[in-house]
C-alpha cells in the first residue's frame, strides 16, 4: 500500500484542524472553556489514555490491535491496591505490576506469532481473562491510604504560573510520548515497527526479525498499560476491579484519530496525544453541556473513529490511485 | 493458508470435538460429586446428572445446561455464517443489550407484545445492517467495524432505557425466555434454538448458500470474478448475526424480566465466537459447520454450568473460558496441526 507524502500528513493535520475548531467552538459557547488551566486539566484527566495510547500505537503501526489494555490498567490498579493493603512499599508493588503487564503482554505476542493467530482473537481471549484475573485478587474495590501517595500529589508537579500546574501524571505522559517519539523515529525496533507494518512479507524477505519485533511490540504495549494503569491508580486513589471497561475503544479511537493507520506502516506517536487531547475535548463538551445522557460519550467516541477510519480508506484508495498513474499496475 | 488432506478430514469429524469437551466435563463433574459425596448432603454421586421432576417440569443441571444453552447456540447460528465467510461481530453482545432495552422499553410504554418483540428483533436487523454496510460498502476490517457497535452500542442501549435498569411485565416476552408449551416438557428458548439449527441448517446445506459462502470464506476475490455475489453474501450475514442477536436478547431480557443495557449480553461476543471455532468452523474461514457451532454453544454453557456447580464465581468465570479458548484456537492453528501430523506419520 503506497501513501503518498503530502497525504501521509493529512490525517494528522485534520486531527490537529478539529481540535483547534472544537476549542474554538467551546471557547465561544460556554465561559471559562478556551483557558490554558483547561487545557492543562486534560493533559491530567486522560494522561492514563495517552500512556496507552502510546503502547497501542506501536501495535497498531506493526498491523496487530491490542483489545487487552482497559483490562490491563483494571488488573494493574487492583494488584497494587491489594499489595499495598498488604503492606508493600508502593514503588515496589509499582515494579511487580510493570514487570507482571510486560510479561502478559509478550506472551500474547508470543501466541500471536508462534501459532499465526489473528491478533484480536489472542487480545480479546486476553481482555476477558486478565479482567477475570482482576476479580481473582480482589472482588471488592480496594481504596489506597499510603503516605507515598500523598507525598507524589503534594511534590511532583510543575508550576508553570497564573493557576496552570502540571500534575505528575501529566509529566508521566509527556516524558512517555517523547520517549515513545524518539523509540520511532530514531531506533532500529522502530524502524522494524513501521517495516512490518507497511508490508511483513517484504519485511521478512529484508531480514527483519518479524517475531522478535512483534513480540517486543506486545510486551511495550503492556508495560505501558501497565504504566497508564499506575497513573490511574494514583489518580484514583483505588484500585477496582470494574475499572476501565472498554478503554481499549478510546485508546485504539485517539490512535487512529491522530493519524495512524490501522492497515499499519503509517502514523506517529506524537499524533496520538492529539487524538487523546481530542476526545478530551469531546468529554469536556459533553461536561459543560451539562444536560446530556452521559451515554453520548461512548456514542461520540465510536462515531468519530469511524469518521476517521473512512478518512483513512479515502486517502489510501486516493494514494494507491496516484502511485498507479505512475507506474501501473501489471496484470499477472 | 495452504489446503492440507488434514484439514478435509478434521472436516467431517470436528463436531466430534464439543461432544468429546462436553464428555469431560461431565465426568469431571461426576467424579468431584463422587468425592464429596460423604460431604454436605446436596453433593451425592452423580448429582450433576441427576434430573428431578419439579411441578412437572423436569429440572437438574443437564436440563439447564440445554435451557441456558440455547442463548448460546442461536448466537453460534449467527456467528457461523459470518466467520465461515471470514468476518466476525463482535457486537452481538451490544445488540442483545439493544434489542432487551428496545423491547422493554416499548412494552412499558403501553406498545402490543407482537409490536414490541417486531421493533426489537427489527432494530438487531438495523444493527445488522450498519455491520454489513461498514464491511461490505465501505471496506472496513470486521472487527473494527463491529468493535465501533461493540462499544457504541452499550451508549445506544442506555439511552433507549435513559440509564435505568427497565422491568416490565409482559405474558409474551416472558414466554420468550421462560415459557413452555402445553404439549412439550421443553423450555421455549431450546425449541427456538432447535427451529433455528434446523432452519439454518436447511437453507444453508439444502440451498447452494452454504457453497458460495464458504467459497467467499476461501478467496472473497477469487468468488467475486468466478460471479458470486460475495458482497451480497457477506453482508446478509451480518445481517443475519444481527437478528439471531435480537432473538438471544429478547431471551435474556424475559429471563429477568427486565432489560439491562449494562450488563446484558457481556461476554457473549467471546462465547459465541468460541463456540463456532470449537465446532470446526475456521478462524480464518472457508470452512463452516453448523452441527459443530450448535454443539459448541451447548459446550460453552455445560462449562460455565460446571463452574456454578464448583463454586466459581460469575466474575472469575471468563479466566478459565479465555483459556480454554485459546486453548481451541491453538489446536486448530497451522503449527499445531503440522506437529500433530508428524507425530502420527513418522517420517
Amino acid at each position: 500500500m503506497r501513501v503518498p507524502f503530502s497525504s501521509r500528513h493529512l490525517p494528522m493535520l485534520t486531527a490537529g484542524a478539529i481540535l483547534v475548531a472544537l476549542l474554538v467552538f467551546g471557547g465561544l459557547r460556554y465561559d471559562h472553556f478556551a483557558s490554558l488551566a483547561n487545557v492543562f486539566n486534560l493533559l491530567g484527566d486522560y494522561s492514563y489514555v495517552g500512556i496507552a495510547g502510546v503502547g497501542a500505537t506501536f501495535v497498531v503501526l506493526s498491523g496487530g490491535i491490542d483489545l487487552s489494555v482497559g483490562s490491563m490498567i483494571a488488573f494493574t490498579a487492583v494488584l497494587m491496591a491489594d499489595l499495598v493493603a498488604r503492606g508493600w512499599h508502593p514503588l515496589s508493588a509499582a515494579l511487580v505490576c510493570l514487570v507482571a503487564c510486560t510479561f502478559m503482554g509478550a506472551a500474547m505476542g508470543w501466541l500471536i506469532c508462534f501459532f499465526a493467530l489473528p491478533a484480536f482473537m489472542v487480545t480479546l481471549a486476553g481482555m476477558f481473562a486478565i479482567r477475570a484475573a482482576c476479580f481473582l485478587v480482589r472482588e471488592q474495590s480496594v481504596g489506597i491510604d499510603h503516605p507515598f501517595f500523598a507525598w507524589t500529589a503534594r511534590h511532583l508537579e510543575l508550576d508553570l504560573g497564573g493557576g496552570a500546574v502540571l500534575p505528575m501524571r501529566s509529566l508521566l505522559l509527556l516524558a512517555t510520548v517523547a520517549a515513545g517519539v524518539v523509540v520511532a523515529r530514531s531506533t532500529g525496533f522502530g524502524r522494524n515497527v513501521y517495516a512490518i507494518g507497511g508490508h511483513e512479507r517484504s519485511a521478512r524477505m529484508m531480514g527483519v526479525p518479524v517475531v522478535a519485533t512483534r513480540i517486543r511490540v506486545h510486551a511495550l504495549a503492556g508495560l505501558c498499560s501497565s504504566l497508564a494503569g499506575l497513573v490511574f491508580t494514583m489518580y484514583k486513589q483505588s484500585g477496582d476491579p470494574t475499572s476501565a471497561v472498554g478503554l481499549e475503544l478510546s485508546v485504539i479511537a485517539s490512535v487512529v484519530i491522530g493519524g495512524t493507520l490501522l492497515s499499519g506502516g503509517v502514523g506517529s506517536v506524537q499524533g496520538t496525544l492529539l487524538g487523546v487531547l481530542i476526545l478530551g475535548v469531546i468529554r469536556l463538551l459533553i461536561d459543560f453541556q451539562g444536560n446530556v445522557n452521559a451515554a453520548w460519550t461512548s456514542i461520540s467516541i465510536g462515531l468519530l473513529l469511524l469518521v476517521f477510519i473512512c478518512l483513512q480508506r479515502l486517502i489510501v484508495s486516493i494514494g494507491n490511485r496516484a502511485s498507479q498513474q505512475v507506474l501501473p499496475a501489471r496484470k499477472p | 493458508m495452504t489446503a492440507s488432506p488434514a484439514r478435509l478430514t478434521t472436516h467431517t469429524n470436528a463436531a466430534l470435538w464439543p461432544v468429546v469437551g462436553m464428555a469431560l466435563l461431565v465426568i469431571t463433574n461426576v467424579l468431584f460429586d463422587t468425592l464429596r459425596a460423604g460431604g454436605p448432603g446436596l453433593f451425592g454421586a452423580g448429582a450433576f446428572l441427576h434430573v428431578s421432576v419439579r411441578d412437572g417440569v423436569p429440572a437438574g443441571a443437564t436440563i439447564d445446561v440445554l435451557n441456558y444453552g440455547a442463548t448460546f447456540v442461536i448466537l453460534a447460528m449467527g456467528m457461523a455464517p459470518v466467520i465461515a465467510a471470514r468476518g466476525v461481530d463482535l457486537s452481538v453482545g451490544s445488540i442483545m443489550a439493544i434489542s432487551g432495552a428496545v423491547a422493554a422499553t416499548m412494552s412499558v410504554n403501553g406498545h402490543a407484545s407482537a409490536v414490541s418483540i417486531a421493533a426489537a428483533l427489527g432494530v438487531a436487523a438495523l444493527c445488522g445492517l450498519w455491520n454489513a454496510i461498514l464491511v461490505s460498502v465501505l471496506g472496513l476490517q470486521p472487527f473494527v467495524a463491529t468493535l465501533v457497535l461493540m462499544v457504541a452500542g452499550r451508549g445506544v442501549a442506555q439511552m433507549i432505557t435513559q440509564s435505568h435498569i427497565v422491568t416490565f411485565h409482559d405474558a409474551a416476552i416472558e414466554y420468550i425466555g421462560l415459557g413452555r408449551p402445553t404439549w412439550l416438557p421443553l423450555p421455549v428458548p431450546l425449541l427456538l434454538a432447535i427451529t433455528l439449527f434446523a432452519g439454518t441448517a436447511l437453507v444453508i446445506r439444502r440451498t447452494a448458500l452454504g457453497l458460495l459462502l464458504e467459497a467467499v470464506g476461501g478467496n472473497p476475490e477469487a468468488s467475486r470474478l468466478a460471479g458470486v455475489r460475495s458482497r451480497l453474501i457477506i453482508a446478509g450475514t451480518y445481517v443475519f448475526s444481527g437478528v439471531c442477536a435480537g432473538l438471544a436478547g429478547l431471551i435474556a431480557a424475559a429471563n429477568i424480566k427486565a432489560a439491562d443495557p449494562f450488563h446484558a449480553g457481556q461476554n457473549q461476543e467471546l462465547a459465541a465466537i468460541f463456540a463456532v471455532v470449537v465446532g470446526g468452523t475456521s478462524l480464518a474461514g472457508g470452512r463452516m459447520n453448523l452441527l459443530g457451532a450448535a454443539l459448541g454453544g451447548l459446550l460453552m454453557q455445560c462449562l460455565i454450568t460446571t463452574m456454578y456447580a464448583r463454586n466459581i464465581g460469575s466474575d472469575v468465570a471468563p479466566l478459565p473460558q479465555a483459556l480454554v479458548i485459546l486453548g481451541v484456537c491453538i489446536a486448530g492453528s497451522p503449527r499445531a496441526r503440522q506437529w500433530l501430523r508428524a507425530r502420527r506419520m513418522p517420517a
